[in-house]
């Protein structure tokens, strides 16, 4: 029964479409298509590149914590795997809270004539590339970090391990706070977006019960919108873990793990940054480079994927560059 | 009497959910018939099927045959069958990026015709049978949607009667406008009929008693009754068309 | 304009520090908290754009244009800039925008979700990842000997590089631009006899097309700030374009190599260079938002 309608439906809708239209639709389909192939061209070419050093040191790679392209070579991932973690993870410390506080501010807070000029130069923030950042990192933010904050934190929380070391403003804790500042644009803009979508009612119930207004945001908005902020927070997750420019220019380049953020480091983008042009096209080194890109792709695509099963469509298209 | 379409035992779906059924209904050549009944009654369902544009809803599926001159209109192309069935829409919608001519013009441009002494002559004659050839000759250039509410809608008639269809739909043309813009339509659609065959979906009674020769009255996907005018509403044949008619419901 | 008045948290009446006091008070802190983070990120906003600005000013005079960066000049720079964002808008627009036409035209269904799916995916695959994927295809394509080694540094490989970035963007940017369009124009155009086809070519495209503009122009405008993925595509140059197969240098290289260069004089010209690429930069995001702006309004709103 249900095939024969629906081979009757389908018959009738060949039959009735002109050939022009099946042709421009097959067009769009094969482009559509064709992009959508260009994602598996991508992976299966970094594999098929990356696969000498695949063969040489199998999983272990992962773990391995030296990388020396001189002979006896040999190359782990380890140190930018932690150089990466820890940045990020310093990213989020630093500005998840900024970004909700901004959120919050933009939805709730701040007078109707203020919303629209402040949204907008909050995402200028975004527009600025990743360069200059950079730049802006090395000559303004390095010295005022190596004089000024650094010498600070160490004074009051120095007998941790975390903050041993000389600052010289150009470490792991220089680049995890510029790249906070890179993600506020992202973070904000998505939790803004969750907060908007609460319903008014929400917020009604709450200060007919007497709420303060931070009460109200606190029980009834915030939430709400959980789920749209946590996913807000694994986008900007996503966003600090490919960054490269401004991190490289921070972070003082040096490939082996350590304690201290202020001490130096290397994510897997800044060594990759650093040392693919000096690679020979044939080498060891080359295919160990690519292999780290290789995981990097994997890791940014699982956590945005993570971000959109909680975000659903709320996601933000005018990032900046890297 | 001359019959320009019929519809012979007319189902249509959405997805899982019925719209209409088993509707077969005739509509005289060169008349005016209306179709009332209350909102979710089918209405706009069964002019849709009637110019194949129900089926560009994803999901939707009809079942039955629409006649247009003896001819099932399923048997030959959509395309070719919306030339020759026009709709005009509820909400005027001309074309947004372009100027009253283009509007007028446009069934004819985007099917090719470059003539642009055919297309001046098109949109003069479609404009005045419109009755809005006055209000806009001197502002053909100006963009369609600056007109006023009721202009726009004419000037959505003016385009459909462009490509000169044999039959016009029209899905409730005033139930966004004001009483003089209604009245100017109700005006234009009985001067239409005397070249055309027009449908219009209302859902204001007095209308379809003002301007049709013929109604038939829908009530949940089903045709309850069909008759001249006249009789329909001074003589009701079902309990169900009587009730609505003395407002106990819709 | 008044100023707003300095928030009372009591209103008028006296302070008080009981359990509803503290509430109020609370209240009135989180409120600053909120307005404190607002300032933490204006800051290092507003402290490049004065960077930017005061010793971006030193570097730039009429040579700083003219000259090649091998000379402390960018404009070799700016040419590589133009050339590879033009070159990777010929290929991503007409590719992104059919597939934002396929998208929201053709992909209201199962097999459309995936692609949609997957073409966010690649907008979030971090742009030297792409600059390694360009790379290792014209290493590998170059082992089998379709193509010369020399290209993995070339034009063209920067092109593929940022056309690669910027497919993806385009593509969601046109099929959000096109979705704008309201159905009843589309019921419209198909009521007069069109075909399909040529009812979105003739009508929708036209009728989406300042969102279309719109978003290429983002598109141009994220991938003309990238450095990452040039730095093993197009490498960079001293001197101006020499051909497609060869090393070109761009902006954002230039602002890199100059900023990480012993000199104080090249890092200065790195702040000059900044200079120009933010204010472009801010010049097309103001520029894409007056176009938002001034068109129809699309659903044809009466007088």
């Amino acid at each position: 029964m249900l095939p024969v309608r629906f081979l009757r439906s389908l018959s009738g809708r060949l039959r009735a479409a002109p050939l022009g239209d099946t042709l421009f639709q097959g067009l769009c389909a094969l482009v559509a298509i064709g992009v959508v192939a260009l994602l598996g061209v991508i992976t299966l070419v970094l594999a098929l590149a990356a696969a000498p050093a695949m063969r040489a040191f199998g999983f272990g790679f992962l773990g391995g914590t030296v990388w020396n392209p001189i002979a006896p070579e040999e190359y782990g991932a380890a140190p930018f795997i932690d150089g990466t973690l820890v940045t990020s993870a310093l990213a989020l410390l630093l500005g998840v809270p900024v970004s909700i506080g901004i959120a919050i501010f933009l939805s709730e807070l701040a007078p109707s004539w203020l919303r629209i000029p402040l949204t907008y130069i909050v995402e200028l923030l975004a527009a600025v590339p990743s360069v200059v950042y950079g730049l802006w990192g090395l000559f303004v933010l390095a010295p005022v970090m190596r004089d000024s904050i650094e010498p600070a934190i160490r004074g009051a929380l120095g007998w941790l391990p975390i903050f041993q070391g000389t600052p010289i403003g150009t470490d792991k804790f220089a680049a995890g706070v510029i790249l906070a500042i890179m993600i506020i644009p992202t973070v904000s803009a998505v939790s803004r977006e969750a907060l908007l979508a609460v319903p008014g009612n929400q917020r009604e119930a709450a200060l007919s019960l007497g709420a303060t207004r931070w009460e109200t945001t606190r029980l009834a908005v915030l939430r709400y919108a959980r789920a749209g902020i946590f996913g807000a927070i694994v986008l900007g997750l996503g966003r600090a873990v490919g960054e490269t420019m401004a991190v490289t220019m921070m972070i003082g380049n040096k490939n082996s793990i350590s304690v201290s953020l202020f001490d130096q480091g290397q994510t897997i983008a800044s060594l990759i940054a650093n040392s693919f042009a000096e690679a020979g096209p044939s080498s060891l080194q080359l295919a160990a480079l690519i292999e780290l890109g290789l995981v990097l792709m994997l890791i940014s695509l699982a956590i945005n994927v993570f971000a959109r099963l909680m975000v659903g469509r709320v996601l933000r298209l005018g990032e900046g560059a890297a | 009497m001359t019959l320009k379409v019929r519809t012979e035992h007319l189902s249509a779906w959405y997805g899982a959910k019925r719209g209409i059924e088993d509707i077969s209904l005739d509509f005289e050549e060169h008349a005016v018939t209306a179709i009332i009944g209350p909102s979710g009654c089918g209405k706009s369902t069964l002019i849709r099927c009637m110019n194949r544009l129900h089926e560009v809803i994803p999901k939707a599926r009809s079942e039955g045959k629409v006649l247009l001159d003896g001819e099932d209109i399923y048997a030959l192309s959509a395309v070719s069958v919306r030339r020759r069935i026009g709709m005009v829409f509820q909400k005027a919608n001309p074309f947004p990026t372009m100027s009253v001519y283009d509007n007028v013009s446009a069934g004819l441009r985007l099917n090719g015709v470059r003539d642009r002494k055919r297309l001046d002559e098109t949109v003069l004659r479609s404009l005045k049978h419109a009755a809005l050839w006055d209000e806009v000759r001197d502002s053909l250039d100006a963009p369609g949607v600056s007109l006023s509410g009721g202009q726009q809608q004419r000037l959505c008639i003016a385009r459909a009667l462009a490509v000169e269809p044999e039959v016009l739909l029209m899905d409730e043309p005033c139930s966004a406008l004001d009483p003089i813009a209604t009245a100017k339509i109700e005006d234009l659609i009985f001067d239409l009929k005397k070249e055309y065959t027009v449908v219009v979906v209302t859902h204001n009674m007095q209308q379809a008693a003002r301007v049709a020769d013929y109604t038939a009255f829908l009530y949940l996907g089903k045709l309850i009754e069909v008759n001249r005018t006249r009789e329909l509403f001074e003589r009701p044949a079902q309990d169900l068309t009587e009730k609505y008619i003395t407002g106990r419901f819709g | 304009m008044k100023l707003p008045k300095f928030p009372n948290p009591f209103r008028g009446l006296p302070l008080r520090f009981d359990r509803e006091g503290r509430r109020l008070w609370k209240d009135f802190g989180m409120s600053i908290a909120a307005f404190v983070c607002v300032v933490i990120a204006l800051v290092p906003l507003g402290s490049i754009l004065i960077e930017a600005a005061v010793r971006g000013l030193q570097a730039i005079g009429p040579s700083f244009f003219l000259l090649d960066t091998a000379y402390g000049g960018i404009g070799n720079a700016i040419q590589g800039t133009l050339i590879l964002v033009a070159f990777a808008s010929a290929i991503s627009l007409p590719v992104g925008i059919l597939t934002g036409i396929y998208l929201s035209e053709f992909g209201k269904n199962r097999f459309g979700d995936a692609i949609r799916f997957f073409v966010d995916v690649m907008t979030q695959i971090p742009s030297i990842v792409v600059g390694i994927f360009v790379y290792s295809l014209i290493l590998l394509l170059s082992v089998s000997g379709i193509v010369s080694v020399r290209l993995v540094f070339s034009a063209i490989a920067g092109t593929i590089a940022l056309a690669t970035i910027m497919i993806p963007f385009v593509a969601r940017t046109a099929e959000e631009a096109l979705r704008l369009v309201s159905v009843s124009t589309r019921e419209a155009a198909l009521a007069l006899g069109i075909p399909r086809h040529r009812m979105i070519l003739r009508v929708v495209l036209p009728t989406g097309a300042s969102g279309l503009v719109t978003g290429a122009l983002l598109g141009v405008a994220r991938v003309g700030g990238e450095t990452a993925p040039l730095l093993m595509t197009a490498y960079g140059s001293g001197f101006g374009f020499s051909g497609l197969d060869q090393p070109v240098e761009s902006l954002p290289h230039t602002i890199y190599t100059f900023a990480l260069s012993p000199y104080t004089g090249q890092n200065q010209a790195a702040w000059g260079a900044s200079l120009v690429l933010v204010l472009m930069m801010l010049m097309i995001s103001v520029f894409s938002r007056l176009l938002l702006r001034s068109r129809y309004p699309l659903g044809g709103a009466g007088r």
